[in-house]
């Protein structure tokens, strides 16, 4: 039984980190129906920035995290006005191609940079080991996860829901034809909303470089999970991408724990049947544009 | 002259051989009498050519994004594989076409989930099942060994007569005879009247389906007949090289293939053809200047393709074949230029 509940814990851990990291993408997919199989290394250059901060500087870890989400959206703002923003009116090959190469490159410099052997961030000792919890065993970090991504899940809905931008970006994902007769600045909704997303993404990196693990082929290797939170949670709203990165975390942990054998295969299966079944994903409600 | 004659006047004419086309397959055949001591590498780019036209089938013809086509081309590489190492099928020419019908089979039964839904959709389902494959391919290590991959594969003589020498010339000419015959196939395929309909659903699926094409059985048997050809790459890859492993089913190989096809340009097959030619010789280029990281490079390349824009690219290239054309012969030039967005 507290085996099951530890299970459910690190999973829901899980599943919170990966939704900070994918949140961005579907924003991305969402407001301007752009393919991002790149968002992977926006994610990997937040992580890297918190390692060498933490590592090589001497920063405390827990003020390298808000430098980790600044770098990263930087570098994100800065493709978007230098080159994804050429891209929006293209087809979904060509955006393809495009993030596939600069997948690429990030892998190739970071591999050059940083050596290609996997790197860990050395955490505060508050953070290790895991206390019980009535027999239920909980990994401090683990905890320290759910508690930051929680906090950030319930701003972002806030900030959604509640103030003016949140009403322009929402505006801006149903019409944007129409939000831009409104006079909303509807690309410069999106550069900031694509720079938050990336500024999340790298957050969730420097994360995860103690769960997921962190080298240079992060964006390739994890590339199919942002796609799958985003394609089974659809794209129109942030509830659904917050609950499919819950059931992929919970998921992949229980699958790994439970089959190991089977590997990422439960995975993959679940993901192909939801999108056959539901091609807009589980809890999108509008047609792909 | 009425509107259906001109139509079919027009397919005709295009669907003649050109001399240019005759000088290209030439010049190919030549390749393998000219460089003796290059047999490896110009096998490769013939396979790489093969499973480049089977995407061109599907993503410059139909229109479909995939980018798991390399599911196909592992499923056929290990299919070969298996078959001459537990000597179930001995000959390789058979065992090649067993090899094509088995990813041949899996791209039928796949279709169905391809056809669904759009393109991201698609983009993912068949990410996920090129995934999957790899996952089971690692899951039953017993049958296809695992991450060491298939070891010790002997090839028998081609029709029991001609062996596979160490140098790979047999190989070479083998994969050319296999790339030409399944070329021609191919060829024949897109100028009938069903490659017609193909590129109507291409462009336009709805106003296809609206002048009575059955949008859906012509997506399935182009998508059929493109894992048939990507098996026989795989296949090709298994025989000639003697190894199969895990590889196969990689991303890494399905996105350098959407690069190569980019490179040559979707919707004609030489396309894949030309771009199989100049994929290797970048790549070989990159990996003499920096040998770990010419992955680099080929992002570069592949930005900048799609930043210039690829109908441009091809604009410039064939700039200075059109000028000699039009100077030579006095007539407006008539090198294809190919279509457009996918």
């Amino acid at each position: 039984m507290t085996a099951i509940l530890t299970n459910l814990f690190d999973g829901v851990a899980y599943g919170m980190l990966l939704f900070v990291l994918a949140c961005g993408l579907a924003v991305t997919l969402g407001l301007m129906n752009f393919v991002n199989l790149a968002h992977g290394a926006f994610a990997m250059a937040g992580g890297y920035v918190c390692m060498v901060l933490v590592n090589r500087m001497g920063w405390p870890f827990f003020a390298a995290l808000p430098l980790a989400f600044v770098s990263s959206a930087a570098i994100g703002i800065a493709l978007e006005r230098t080159l994804y923003h050429h891209l929006y009116a293209r087809s979904h090959l060509d955006q393809v191609l495009f993030t596939i190469g600069l997948t690429f490159m990030s892998v190739a410099a970071v591999d050059y940079i940083q050596g290609s052997s996997r790197v860990f961030i050395n955490l505060p000792a508050a953070l290790q080991g895991q206390f019980d919890l009535f027999g239920v065993g909980i990994g401090r970090y683990r905890l320290m996860i759910i508690v930051i991504c929680g906090l950030l899940t319930i701003a972002l809905q806030l900030v959604l829901a509640k103030t003016r931008f949140g009403s322009r970006l929402r505006a801006a994902v149903d019409d944007p034809r129409a939000a831009s007769g409104l006079g909303i600045n509807v690309p410069q909704v999106f550069a900031l909303t694509f720079a938050f997303g990336c500024g999340l993404a790298g957050l969730g990196g420097a994360l995860s470089a103690e769960i997921l693990g962190l080298d240079p082929y992060f964006p390739l290797k994890f590339m199919i999970y942002f796609l799958i939170v985003v394609t089974v949670g659809g794209s129109s709203s942030i509830t659904g991408p917050f609950l499919a990165s819950l059931l992929l975390g919970i998921g992949d942990v229980a699958g790994k724990y439970y089959v190991p054998k089977m590997g990422p295969f439960v995975i993959y299966t679940i993901m192909i049947v939801i999108l056959i079944w539901r091609p807009n994903g589980l809890f999108g409600r509008t047609a792909a544009r | 002259m009425s509107a259906a004659s001109d139509v079919g006047y027009n397919a005709q004419r295009q669907a003649r051989w050109h001399y240019g086309e005759i000088a290209f397959w030439l010049i190919v055949l030549s390749c393998g009498f000219l460089f003796p001591s290059r047999y490896l590498i110009m096998t490769d780019i013939l396979r790489l050519a093969l499973f480049t036209m089977s995407l061109d089938l599907i993503l410059g013809y139909a229109g479909i994004v995939s980018l798991g086509h390399a599911a196909f081309f592992g499923v056929g590489a290990y299919a070969a594989g298996l078959l001459a190492l537990h000597g179930i099928i001995n000959e390789p020419v058979l065992a090649l076409i067993a090899a094509g019908l088995a990813a041949m089979v899996l791209g039928f039964a796949t279709s169905f989930l391809v056809i669904r839904g759009v393109d991201l959709t698609r983009l993912m389902v068949t990410l996920g099942i090129a995934l999957l494959l790899e996952a089971l391919a690692e899951r039953f290590s017993n049958i296809t060994g695992g991450t060491d991959g298939l070891q010790g594969i002997e090839m028998q003589p081609i029709f029991g007569q001609i062996p596979f020498d160490m140098f790979g010339k047999a190989g070479f000419f083998y994969s050319l005879a296999v790339l030409f015959l399944l070329f021609l196939f191919a060829r024949r395929v897109v100028h009938s009247p069903f490659g017609l309909s193909l590129r109507a659903i291409k462009n336009n699926p709805l106003r296809a389906a609206a002048i009575g094409i059955p949008v859906n059985r012509r997506l399935i048997a182009v998508y059929t007949l493109a894992a048939f050809y990507a098996g026989i790459a795989g296949a090709l890859f298994t025989q000639t090289t003697a190894i199969a492993s895990l590889d196969v089913f990689a991303f890494e190989r399905s996105a350098d293939l959407m690069l190569v096809l980019v490179i040559g340009g979707t919707g004609y097959l030489y396309g894949g053809l030309i771009g199989a030619v100049v994929f290797r010789l970048l790549q070989e280029l990159f990996s003499t200047i920096t040998p770990q990281y010419w992955q680099f490079w080929i992002g570069l390349v592949l930005v900048v393709i799609v930043l210039v824009g690829r109908q441009r690219l091809h604009r410039w290239v064939l700039y200075v074949p059109n000028l000699i054309l039009r100077m030579v012969a006095g007539r407006k030039a008539v090198v294809a230029v190919p279509e457009g967005d996918a």
